[in-house]
This record gives structure tokens, sequence and C-alpha cells, in this order.
């Protein structure tokens, strides 16, 4: 729950999960708050944590699954739309997203950061602040990723030029209004009492959605089933993953917003979740009859991390674990059956692990976060209501994140074209979209 | 004189070796191949999805060896390369037309 709470959102019970409405404005008033330090350097931290998710990790995690003459085109595009991310959310992504004023699905107020300088500070869920740059920085290596996370489901295809125009048209009519509706006081998600501690819809829903809608655009690799694909590195995929895991505590650490109780919580969450997602592929792989492999290894460590993402903090630890083999095991059956029977090509498989284990993770939040299981919640909202309520979020994300995909890809489409030739694709776009070669 | 191809599974070379040293063959030239006989391939499996690869990781010896020696050698590789399981590979003799030491200039079998 990265939640920036605003003058007028209504004060919920004080907890861990449902903090007292703090008012940035008037916090600032009464005692001209200042930043706890030890609060600023661990979100500092984690903002450079989740940089490291990005590049390298990402980067050689996506990059290590493609075929050899598509390796630095996977990381360059995965680059280049975390930084062109970063131009637009101070342009107009923070305003979008957390404005001082706003509705339901949107805000504004400061265009271009303005009013916001080195001594303006952003509420937590507690009395403390943090400084709002440092928030602002934290949000925005969220936006940066979940852009760069679509790039899994289109890769070897999809022209750069495509991804640095469909970036910014999607950011702004998809991840800004789902930000702000799940995560910003008086956001329509976030008034219903949805529970996303640190993006499973936002970031992770959303960007698997968005992934294979924009995968569908595009079409097929050419030989894509029959042609063999494999893996050129597997083992700068293990290099990614490892990166993406410790990463990974800042994105869900820090999404505590301070060095807490409940961001050790979501610490030991984001081990131990992980750790049963990964066994648990590589069980799953001996049960049907194959051998453990590395590739089962990463890609039961991503499930296990998507699924405990909105749960990070609102789940006890052997919540976590029950969640991270729930993960997995769907994911599985979502990479290794459905994929091959619906005949999509999600090259990397951003829906059927991100988008896949978003939801599982979404929706089991509802359940791990009751106190029966060890969870932080206090059983005001019951079990039912409140899976009910995750479900919407859910619901609400995949709609939202499909239809705004379908009209980002479309106007890419329209006005420049979203594939290379079928020469280019053939020659691999390291070579033909950046006239360098990965390996030489 | 006989130049012999072998195709041999790659952890038996060290073997082969050895025991064509032993009855005095005196060079080999060695590469790692791929290729496929009767054995076929083996299935790789990444995320559940399949990929057959045809073509099988084996290691290739060239020996020239005098007429005299031609037999011993391919018979000493088919004892140690065998496994008695499908893929152990092939042997190949062929005449050798003539051999020359470049250091030397010497040709024939004094040149092997």
């Amino acid at each position: 729950m990265i939640r920036k709470v605003f003058a007028g959102a209504a004060a919920l019970a004080s907890t861990v999960a449902f903090p007292a409405a703090a008012f940035a404005q008037e916090a600032a008033e009464a005692a001209a708050a200042v930043p706890n330090p030890g609060n600023n350097a661990w979100m500092m931290t984690a903002t450079v944590l989740v940089m490291l998710m990005i590049l390298p990790g990402l980067a050689l995690f996506y990059g290590g699954l493609t075929r050899s003459k598509n390796m630095l085109s996977t990381m360059t595009q995965v680059g280049g739309a975390a930084a062109l991310a970063m131009l637009v959310w101070v342009m107009w992504g923070y305003s979008t997203a957390f404005g001082p004023e706003g509705n339901a699905i949107f805000s504004w107020g400061v265009p271009f950061l303005a009013g916001i300088d080195a001594s303006s500070t952003a509420a937590t869920f507690t009395d403390e602040v943090i400084s709002e740059y440092v928030f602002i920085s934290f949000q925005m290596t969220f936006a940066a990723i979940t852009a760069a996370l679509i790039l899994g489901a289109t890769a070897e295809r999809l022209k750069f030029n495509a991804v640095m125009l469909f970036v910014p048209i999607w950011l702004t009519i998809v991840y800004f209004p789902i930000a702000h509706m799940v995560w910003a006081g008086g956001g329509f998600l976030f008034e219903k009492g949805a529970l996303d501690f640190a993006g499973g819809t936002v970031v992770h829903i959303n960007a698997g959605v968005s992934g294979l809608v924009l995968a569908f655009l595009l079409g097929k690799r050419r030989g894509y089933p029959a042609e063999p694909m494999p893996p050129h590195s597997m083992t700068l995929t293990m290099v990614g993953t490892g990166l993406l895991w410790v990463g990974w505590f800042g994105f869900n650490a820090g999404s505590a917003l301070e060095a807490d109780a409940s961001a050790g919580l979501a610490m030991i969450n984001t081990f131990v979740a992980t750790a049963a997602g990964a066994l648990t592929w590589m069980v799953i792989e001996r049960m049907a009859g194959h051998k453990g492999s590395a590739l089962g290894f990463c890609s039961g460590v991503i499930a296990g991390l998507v699924a405990v993402t909105p749960a990070a903090g609102n789940s006890g630890p052997f919540g976590a674990i029950l969640l991270g083999i729930l993960s997995s095991m769907v994911c599985y059956f979502a990479v290794a059956k459905a994929k091959a029977k619906f005949g999509y090509d999600d090259s990397l498989d951003a829906f059927g692990i991100h988008g896949v284990g978003g939801i599982v993770g979404a929706i089991g939040t509802a359940v791990v976060y009751q106190p029966f299981l060890g969870g932080p919640g206090d059983g005001s909202t019951a079990l039912g209501a409140q899976l009910w309520i995750q479900t919407e979020g859910v619901l609400v994300t995949i709609a939202w994140a499909a239809i705004g995909t379908l009209v980002a890809g479309f106007i890419v489409k329209a006005l420049i074209g979203l594939r290379v030739d079928a020469e280019a694709e053939s020659d691999g776009l390291d070579i033909s979209e950046h006239g360098e070669r990965a390996y030489n | 004189m006989k130049f012999i191809v072998a195709i041999i599974k790659p952890f038996k070379l060290d073997e082969v070796r050895e025991a064509l040293s032993a009855i005095g063959v005196a060079g080999m030239t060695v590469s790692e191949v791929k290729g496929f006989g009767r054995q076929k391939g083996q299935t790789e499996i990444y995320r559940g999805a399949e990929y057959s690869t045809n073509m099988l990781p084996k290691v290739k010896l060239e020996i020239a060896a005098a007429d005299s020696l031609a037999a011993q050698v391919v018979e000493t590789i088919q004892q140690t390369a065998s496994t008695e399981s499908i893929g152990d590979g092939k042997i190949f003799v062929l005449d050798l037309a003539s051999t020359t030491r470049i250091r030397t200039g010497e040709t024939g079998d004094a040149a092997l």
C-alpha cells in the first residue's frame, strides 16, 4: 500500500495496514515536519534497489531468455522504456497519479513538479514524513519498471521506436490512472479498501495484461511455435533473477514508506514466499516427469515475488509461503499448458507469470490478510467482503489495462507501425535496430 | 597409409586416447562436433516448451596411421569407445595418398 493520503481522506483505523490519515500540509504546518533521516535513508536505498531491478536485473533476465541475435534489443528496450518513463513521470506522471487535486480516476496540480522543492515532504502511514523528492523518485521507479515489464511479451519483434512512442501514451492512459485509483487517497479502488501493498494490480497485473494485449496486436514471432527458440543464456537469466529478487526488497519493503515494522514484515515475506515459489516450480517439473530446471527455479522465484507483492505487508510469513506455492502452481500451468493451448506468443511470459501471478497474489491477499492465518488484519472486514473488494480491483485493472493498451497500441500501429519487417526480424533486432551485435 | 576418422562419445575421449598411445599412435586431431545417427536427438524443455534437438554432441578423432597399424587402431577404438548402447559412434577408414611433415619436409610413413 503506497498511499499518499490527501487532506479530506477518511480517517482509517490506526493499524499498520490502515493508518490514520496524515495530512501532509497540516503536518508540515503543525510541527514543520522534518523527514526522519532513518526513514529517508531507507526510502532512498529502496528506490535505488528498484532501479537495480530494471537495469541490470530485468534487462538480463529478459535478455538471457531471448535468442542471442535479440539480446541487445531486449536490454535496450528495457532501459529505453525505463528512461523515458522517468522523464514522463516528472513532467506529468506524478501530477496525474499523486497530484494534490483529483477525482476517483486521476489527479492534477503539480505538472513539472511545480512548487515542489528539496524541503517538500510527503506523508507516510504515520505522523512521519519523507522528502517528497524521495517519494517521487520511489514512485518513478515503479512506473519505469511496469512499462519495461510489458516488453517481455513483445520481445524479438517490436520496433524500438514503437516502444518509445507506446510507453508515454500507455503510461498516460493506463499506468497513471491505475496507480491513482489504487494508491492515492480519493482513488476509486483505494476508497473501496483494496489492498495492494506494493503493486500486484498496479504493476504486475497491469503489465501482464498489457503485454498480452500488445502481443496479440503484434502477432507471433516468425517461426513460432514450430521453430525452436530456446533461451540463449540461462546464465544471464539466473543473474537477472538474483538481481530482481534483491531489488524486490526495495520494491516491497520500501512500500511501507518508512523503516518500520511493516517494512520488516514485507522483508521476511519477500524472502519466504519467493523461496517457496522457486522450489515449488521445480517440484512440479519433477511431478510432470521432467528434470527440475534452472529456468524452472527462476520462473518460480518470479512467480513467488509477484504473488507476495500485494501481500508483502498484508500477510504473515506462512501466509506468504502459501501464496508463493499457489502462485508457482498456477503460473506453471499458465506458461506450460494454457499458452500452448491458446497459441498466443507471449515471448517471455510477461502475462503468464506477472499477470497470472499478480491475480493469484491480489486475490490471495484477502485471505492471508486475515488474522487467523497470521496476517496483520484486524478482522474488521470479513474475508468474503475483502475477497470481493480484491476481485473488483483485479477486474478493474484487467479491463483498464486491456482497453487502454488496445488504444495505445492502435495509435502506435497507425502512426509508425509496431513490428520490424520480416528480414529485420530474421537477422535479429540487435543488428537491424541498433547496428550492433551482443557477442563478437 | 590410412586416414582413420572416428566419431565417439565425448566422455570416452581420454580412455581412447590412452589406449591409442599404448599401441604406438603418435598423434591425432580431436574436434568437438555435432551430428546424428540412429540415436536421433535429445529433448530440451524450457517452461514446458519442448525442443527436440536432432544433433547430439560427439567427439571426432582424426588419425593418420601406417598400413601396418591401421587395423589395430580401428580395433582399439572400437573396443575402448564401446558402451554397448546406442550412440557409441562410427569409425571410417580412408586411403591416405600422402603425408608431409612441415618442419623437415619428410613424407610417407616417416612423417607420421
